[in-house]
């Protein structure tokens, strides 16, 4: 991913903030300016939503793209947070550890490097609550 | 939504799919276009305007502007005929069929063509995931390293978990599609396979293997649309489009309300159902969109067929096998025809056209009227079209 892109949704990568609507109370993550339900009535807010959540479903992943050649295999996951919204993520654990329901708590993790010089893409990972 | 033209497919053409290393992209679009504009008997010119599907030239080939280098190869600039690309992913065949529907059914255009097409293999093949990828949200799926097959992994997972589905239900739809890919001469892979080699078969995103995943493949496919009186006048068995709806769901998998329903797939189906005035019991035969044996399962439920959850009785009961009351994918689906990315929605109509002119040799259903189901990543977007010998 090209720097800049990366760069400007560092804000809600490092931390699960989002936007909730106040007309409708919906939340959504990643953010948006505009609620899809409410429309034209919709009133954004950004809000962060915690750490914690429960993985809805979850996958492990053998054949990865270029960039996450080393790391592989790993476990992305679909995660429930506690504070609404659905997030996709990697879930760092045992592969006899994870299960569908399993409670999660957000970390803060590497993703990858662009090569030996270039920079380095960091975000949100989950693990085991306990 | 009321067509003014009744709209009929009066050519099909379709190039091989597959690993075609000596050929360009111009070859195998010409090749289709060739074989579609023979088979519906006309010259070339009649041809009014062209749609093209075509997901990613950009990054297959650097060459933007596919609709111009089509036209250009086709001999259609010759005359300046208006040509057009249409990109949704791996649906981009099936909006292009629709923006050519669209088209006669507004009787702006009397006779139009759709292709689809895509070369692949002139990348290496992480490349091609990675292109892949781009058909889901890239920002927010695609930087934790969710690829397409994990994005239908995690779908496959809870459906499992929900409905209790199996790893052997979805090995099924694989073995039925090789086993109907058999028959036909222009699949990329005419072999049988059983249930225990795709169970064995590498993991690619748990609990996919790799024999449940569709291959990338080269490939071009064309078909021909004109009015009734048009079509009357070239052919005595038109198979008529009685609907060709599309439907959007949110980009990113995590945003859906139920990721084992596609919502793209029921809103157009039942759109669909509504315009041609039947509803799913009168479908005879069926092509889906089997890019991962999971999303053939959740077709077999959003589509209608069976209620949500019960997908996999259709196959462990036969139902959908080419001899079952309900053929789904009797040319082999993309499993075993392979995945031309951008042909795939136009090669779904050739086959259906093929069948209901009795026209499909050993792979021949019985059959009236047929159904194609045409989804672009993880399913944001879904086409779905009717057609019917009258």
């Amino acid at each position: 991913m090209m720097l800049p892109r990366f760069w400007r949704k560092i804000k809600y990568r490092y931390d699960i903030v989002g936007t909730v609507c106040e007309t409708c109370g919906s939340k959504y993550y990643p953010p948006r300016n505009f609620c899809p339900i409410c429309r034209r009535k919709s009133k954004m807010k950004e809000v962060n939503f915690g750490d914690k959540g429960e993985v809805v479903s979850y996958t492990v992943v053998h054949d990865t793209p270029e960039e996450y050649r080393m790391m592989k295999p790993y476990i992305v996951a679909l995660i429930k947070l506690d504070g609404g919204p659905t997030i996709t993520s990697q879930v760092v654990c045992d592969e006899s550890e994870i299960h569908i329901g399993m409670r999660v708590k957000k970390a803060f993790r590497k993703y990858f490097e662009d090569g030996e010089d270039g920079i380095i893409y960091y975000g949100t990972k989950f693990v085991p609550e306990s | 939504m009321i067509a003014v033209e009744k709209v009929a497919i009066i050519g099909v053409g379709q190039s091989e799919f597959g690993e075609l290393w000596d050929k360009g992209f111009r070859e195998i679009v010409l090749k289709a276009g060739i074989e579609a504009i023979e088979d519906a008997g006309l010259e070339g010119k009649e041809i009014e305007a062209m749609y093209i599907g075509n997901m990613s030239g950009g990054r297959y080939l650097a060459q933007e502007h596919i609709s111009a280098l089509i036209a250009d190869y086709s001999g259609l600039a010759e005359l300046g005929t208006p040509s057009t690309r249409i990109e949704g992913a791996d649906a981009s065949g099936g909006l292009a069929l629709r923006q050519a529907y669209l088209a006669v059914a507004s009787g702006i255009h009397d006779i139009v063509i759709a292709a689809g097409a895509e070369k692949v293999t002139d990348v290496a093949s992480e490349m091609t995931t990675d292109i892949m990828a781009s058909s889901a949200d890239r920002e927010w799926e695609g930087f934790v390293g969710a690829t397409i097959p994990a994005l239908f992994a995690l779908m496959a997972k809870l459906h499992f978990e929900r409905y209790g589905t199996t790893s052997e239900d979805l090995a099924m739809v694989s073995v039925k599609n090789h086993k109907n890919g058999v028959l036909n001469p222009k699949a990329q892979f005419r072999r049988e396979i059983r249930v225990e080699d795709v169970l064995n078969s590498p993991l690619v995103a748990e609990p996919l293997h790799l024999l449940d995943c569709a291959p990338l493949s080269d490939g071009a496919s064309a078909v021909i649309l004109a009015n009734e009186k048009i079509a009357r006048e070239y052919t005595d068995n038109p198979v008529f489009i009685r609907a060709c709806t599309q439907a959007s769901d949110y980009l990113a998998v995590q945003n859906r309300r139920d990721i084992t329903t596609m919502e793209s797939v029921r809103k157009a189906s039942s759109l669909a159902y509504r315009m041609a005035k039947i509803s799913p019991e009168d479908v005879d035969v069926v092509e889906i969109h089997d890019s991962f044996t999971i999303a053939e399962i959740m077709a077999y439920e959003d589509l209608g067929f069976v209620e949500k959850g019960k997908g996999a009785e259709l196959i462990r009961e036969g139902i959908t096998e080419l001899t079952g009351p309900l053929p789904v994918n009797p040319s082999g689906g993309l499993k075993a025809c392979g995945h031309a990315i951008g042909a795939t929605g136009i090669r779904q109509a050739v086959e259906i056209t093929l069948q209901l002119r009795g026209m499909a040799g050993k792979r021949q259903v019985d059959c009236e009227t047929g159904l194609s189901l045409n989804i672009g990543g993880t399913g944001a977007t879904a086409v779905v079209t009717v057609y019917g010998v009258r």
